[in-house]
C-alpha cells in the first residue's frame, strides 16, 4: 500500500502546457425565457407537495400548531421561497445549448453544472418530448443519446418549434455519417 | 428518428427466414431433456428434505411446491421442442415460443462476445450454454440470444462461425493462439483477500434456513440446547471477538473454495484474429471469447484487502460487454486476484505496449488533495455532532460518539489515500486514470473508443478551480472519470484525447467569469 498509482517502471514524464491554456467557453444559444416560469411552477409543485405532507402528519395530531411543528413549517416556506426566487433564474443563465454540423454541446444545472459533447458522427437517437407541465408553457426537451449509457444530452426549455428544427436539423446531419457510432 | 438496434424480436406470423430457405433449423441436444428435470429436483432440494424429514404431512404449501416443480419441468420440455436456431444469410436466428412464436435475430457483424459456460449438470452430461453477446442487447434483461443446452463439439463449431469475419476467412488456418495469461497454484494465496466469500456464505446460510423452515425446526429450540454452552461464564467481548474471528476464518475458506470453483485452470488466450479467450473453472467450466476489434482498453482494480499484499485483477473494457451485467456477468475477467506484477504485465501485453500501464500519472494538485479531506469532513462533522447532541440531550450511550471519533483518523488516511490514487495521462492514444482507495481502479481506454466528454462542476469544484471530467464510451462502465483535475488541463485533455471536438468551443484568454444568481 506504499506504492504511488503509477508505480515503478518506465517513467514518462506528462509533458505540461506550454501554450497558453485553451479554455472551453459556454455554449452560444439560451432557452426559451418561458423556461424561468416552467422550472418555477414544477419546483413549486414539489414543494407545495411537501407543506401539504407537513399539514396533513403534524396539524391533527393535536389541536394547533405547536412551538417546533410551526418552526419546521416557517423553515421549509423559507427554504422555498430561496429556492423559487434564486434557482429558476441561476438556471437560465446555465442552461445552454449549440450545434454544429460535427458536434453537440449542451450546459446544464445551477449550484451544480455539466457541460456534454457529443460528436454528431456517434449520435444514435435525437428525440423531442412534451410533459404535460411544459405544455402549459410551450415548451419541449430535446434528448440526444449515443451508444454510451452515461452520455444523453438533455436541452431542456427549448421553443416548440425550435426544438422541432433542432431535432430534424441533427437527424439529418446524423443521417449523413452514419456509422457504427461505438 | 428510431433508435438503431443490435438485435430484433419477429413476432413470426409465416414461416420466418423463408428468405434464406435451405439452412435448416437446428435443435437443442436431446440430452436437455433430462437437464429439466433434475435442475427442478436440485432447486427444490429444501421442500423435498423438508418433505421428507418432517413426513408428508407438511400442508398446503409442500403439495403446492411440487406441483410448481412439475409444471416448470413440463415447461422446461416444451422449451426443448420449441427452440430452434441456425446461422443464416448473415444472421444468427434463434426461434423459441409455442404459443407466441418469436425469431430473435441478430446479424453477424454485431456479434460482439460469445460466452460458453458448462454449469457441473452440464458438464456430466457434455453439455454447454452458449450465450451470444450483441452491443445493445445486454441493456434489457432478455436472454435472447442464448442456446442453453448443446454439445461442446456445436458450440465450437458454432463460436467460429459466428466470429469468423469475411477478410479472415483468407487467414491461414495453422492457429497461432497465444497465451497471455496461465494461473499458478501460488495464486490461491490472494483468494482469502477477496471477500467473494462473504455471498458464499450468506447463500449456504439460506439454504439452510430454508431446510429448517421446511422441516419445522425451531431455531429457538436449538438456543435451549446451546444454553449449556453461554453459561460457561466467558465475558461478552471475549464471545464477540471469538465470533468475529470465527466469521473471519469461514469466509477465508469460502473466499478460498470459491476462488479455485471459478478460477481453476485460469487461461488467456490471444488468438490468431486478435480476439481474446479466457476459459477457466474447476466444476463449472467457463469460456468467453472477446472479438479483438471490440476492445477498447483494459482495467487494473485493486480492492484494499488485495492491495495490502500486493494483488490486482484486470478486467476487459470492451463494447458489448458491460461490466457485471446479466448475463455477462463475470464474462469481462481478464485475470483473477494474482500478484500485480501478472497484471501490470497482462494488461501491458494486452495494450500492445506497457507504456500506459507502467508510465507515471500526473498528480491532480493541492486543490483536490483539499477536497478529498473537506468532503469527509462535510460528511463527519454533521454524524458527530448529531451524535454528540443525542448523547448531551437524550442521554444516549456514548459509545457511538466514541466511535465517530475513533474512525475520524481512519477517514483521514482513507482521504489521504484517495488523494494518491488519484491521477491520469495520456500515453500515445490511450488515456489513463486512476482513482479510489477502497477499490483502486486504473483505467486504460482507448481515444478512439471515447465517444462523447462530460465536463462536470459542483459550486464546491468552480470554486476550487477543479473539474470532473468524463470520457463516455460504449464500452465497460461506459463512462471513465478523471476525478478533481484542474478545469484547464480537463480541457487540454479532452482536446488532445479527441482531437477537433473540441476546438470549435475553445478560445484563448483569461477565464470566464462565474455565473452567480444575480
Amino acid at each position: 500500500m506504499t506504492d504511488v498509482p503509477g508505480g515503478s517502471g518506465q517513467v514518462e514524464e506528462v509533458d505540461r502546457p506550454v501554450t497558453e491554456a485553451l479554455r472551453i467557453r459556454p455554449p452560444r444559444h439560451l432557452v426559451s425565457p418561458m423556461a424561468v416560469r416552467y422550472w418555477t411552477a414544477r419546483a413549486l409543485v414539489g414543494w407545495l407537495v411537501v407543506v401539504a405532507i407537513q399539514l396533513a402528519l403534524l396539524v391533527p395530531a393535536h389541536a394547533g400548531l405547536t412551538g417546533w411543528r410551526a418552526a419546521l413549517l416557517a423553515a421549509t416556506a423559507v427554504a422555498a421561497a430561496a429556492h423559487l426566487a434564486i434557482m429558476p433564474r441561476w438556471r437560465y443563465r446555465v442552461h445552454r445549448w449549440e450545434a454544429t454540423s460535427q458536434a453537440v454541446y449542451t450546459q446544464a444545472g445551477w449550484f451544480s453544472q455539466q457541460r456534454r459533447i457529443a460528436p454528431i458522427s456517434r449520435i444514435q437517437t435525437v428525440d423531442t418530448e412534451r410533459g404535460p407541465l411544459e405544455q402549459l408553457f410551450g415548451l419541449s426537451n430535446v434528448t440526444v443519446t449515443t451508444a454510451s449509457a452515461a452520455g444523453p444530452l438533455k436541452i431542456h426549455g427549448l421553443e416548440r418549434d425550435r426544438a422541432q428544427a433542432l431535432v430534424d436539423d441533427l437527424t439529418r446531419s446524423v443521417e449523413a455519417s452514419r456509422g457504427d457510432a461505438t | 428518428m428510431s433508435s438503431v438496434s443490435s438485435d430484433e424480436v419477429v413476432e413470426a406470423g409465416e414461416r420466418p427466414g423463408a428468405l434464406e430457405g435451405g439452412v435448416p433449423w437446428r435443435r437443442l441436444d436431446v440430452r436437455m431433456l433430462v437437464v429439466h428435470p433434475i435442475r427442478e429436483v436440485v432447486q427444490r432440494l429444501p421442500l423435498l428434505a423438508g418433505v421428507l424429514i418432517a413426513g408428508t404431512s407438511t400442508g398446503r404449501t409442500g403439495l403446492w411446491g411440487l406441483v410448481g416443480a412439475v409444471v416448470t419441468v413440463g415447461l422446461g420440455l416444451l422449451r426443448w421442442f420449441t427452440t430452434t436456431y441456425r446461422v443464416a444469410g448473415g444472421r444468427v436466428q434463434v426461434r423459441r415460443g409455442l404459443l407466441r412464436r418469436q425469431v430473435v435475430s441478430a446479424p453477424l457483424d454485431r456479434v460482439r462476445t460469445v460466452d460458453v459456460s458448462a454449469p457441473a449438470l452440464y458438464r456430466v452430461l457434455g453439455l454447454v450454454r452458449l450465450t451470444v453477446g450483441t452491443g445493445q442487447s445486454d441493456r434489457r434483461s432478455n436472454t435472447g440470444l442464448r442456446l442453453d443446452g448443446l454439445t461442446a463439439a456445436e458450440a465450437e463449431r458454432l463460436r467460429t462461425e459466428l466470429l469468423r469475419r469475411p477478410e479472415r476467412a483468407a487467414a491461414p488456418s495453422v492457429v497461432t493462439e497465444e497465451v497471455l495469461a496461465l494461473a499458478a497454484p501460488s495464486w490461491i494465496r490472494y483468494a482469502p483477500f477477496t471477500l467473494s466469500g462473504f455471498l458464499t456464505v450468506f447463500v449456504i446460510a439460506g439454504f439452510a434456513w430454508r431446510i429448517a423452515s421446511e422441516a419445522r425446526i425451531d431455531p429457538r429450540r436449538l438456543g435451549q440446547a446451546t444454553a449449556g454452552y453461554a453459561q460457561l461464564g466467558a465475558p461478552p467481548w471475549l464471545e464477540a471477538l471469538a465470533a468475529a474471528l470465527l466469521l473471519l476464518a469461514v469466509v477465508a475458506c469460502a473466499s478460498t473454495i470459491g476462488y479455485v470453483l471459478a478460477f481453476y485452470r485460469f487461461r488467456l488466450v490471444r488468438g490468431p484474429d486478435g480476439s481474446l479467450q479466457v476459459g477457466r473453472g474447476l466444476v463449472s467450466t467457463r469460456s468467453t471469447t472477446i472479438e479483438g476489434r471490440r476492445l477498447r482498453g483494459v482495467e487494473i482494480s485493486e480492492p484494499l484487502l488485495l492491495r495490502a499484499v500486493q494483488g490486482a485483477r484486470c478486467i476487459a473494457i470492451a463494447t458489448g460487454l458491460r461490466v457485471g451485467r446479466g448475463a455477462e456477468r463475470g464474462g469481462t475477467l481478464l485475470l483473477p486476484p494474482a500478484p500485480m506484477e501478472e497484471a501490470r504485465r497482462v494488461a501491458g501485453s494486452i495494450l500492445g505496449t506497457a507504456e500506459p500501464v507502467a508510465g507515471r500519472l500526473a498528480p491532480h494538485g493541492a486543490a483536490a488533495h483539499r477536497r478529498r479531506y473537506t468532503r469527509l469532513l462535510l460528511a463527519w462533522i454533521p454524524i458527530s455532532t448529531v451524535l454528540l447532541v443525542l448523547v448531551w440531550r437524550m442521554s444516549l450511550p456514548p459509545w457511538p460518539w466514541e466511535g465517530s471519533l475513533a474512525l475520524l483518523p481512519l477517514g483521514l488516511a482513507l482521504a489521504h489515500d484517495r488523494y494518491r490514487s488519484l491521477g491520469h495521462a495520456l500515453v500515445g492514444r490511450t488515456l489513463v486514470t486512476s482513482r479510489g482507495s477502497l477499490v483502486r481502479r486504473r483505467c486504460m481506454l482507448a481515444c478512439d473508443g471515447i465517444i462523447g466528454w462530460n465536463l462536470d462542476q459542483s459550486f464546491f469544484q468552480r470554486r476550487a478551480g477543479l473539474a470532473t471530467l468524463v470520457a463516455t464510451t460504449a464500452a465497460g462502465r461506459q463512462q471513465y472519470a478523471v476525478q478533481d483535475v484542474p478545469l484547464d488541463e480537463a480541457v487540454r485533455i479532452a482536446d488532445r484525447a479527441v482531437p477537433g471536438l473540441l476546438s470549435p468551443f475553445l478560445v484563448a484568454g483569461e477565464p470566464e467569469p462565474e455565473a452567480v444568481a444575480s
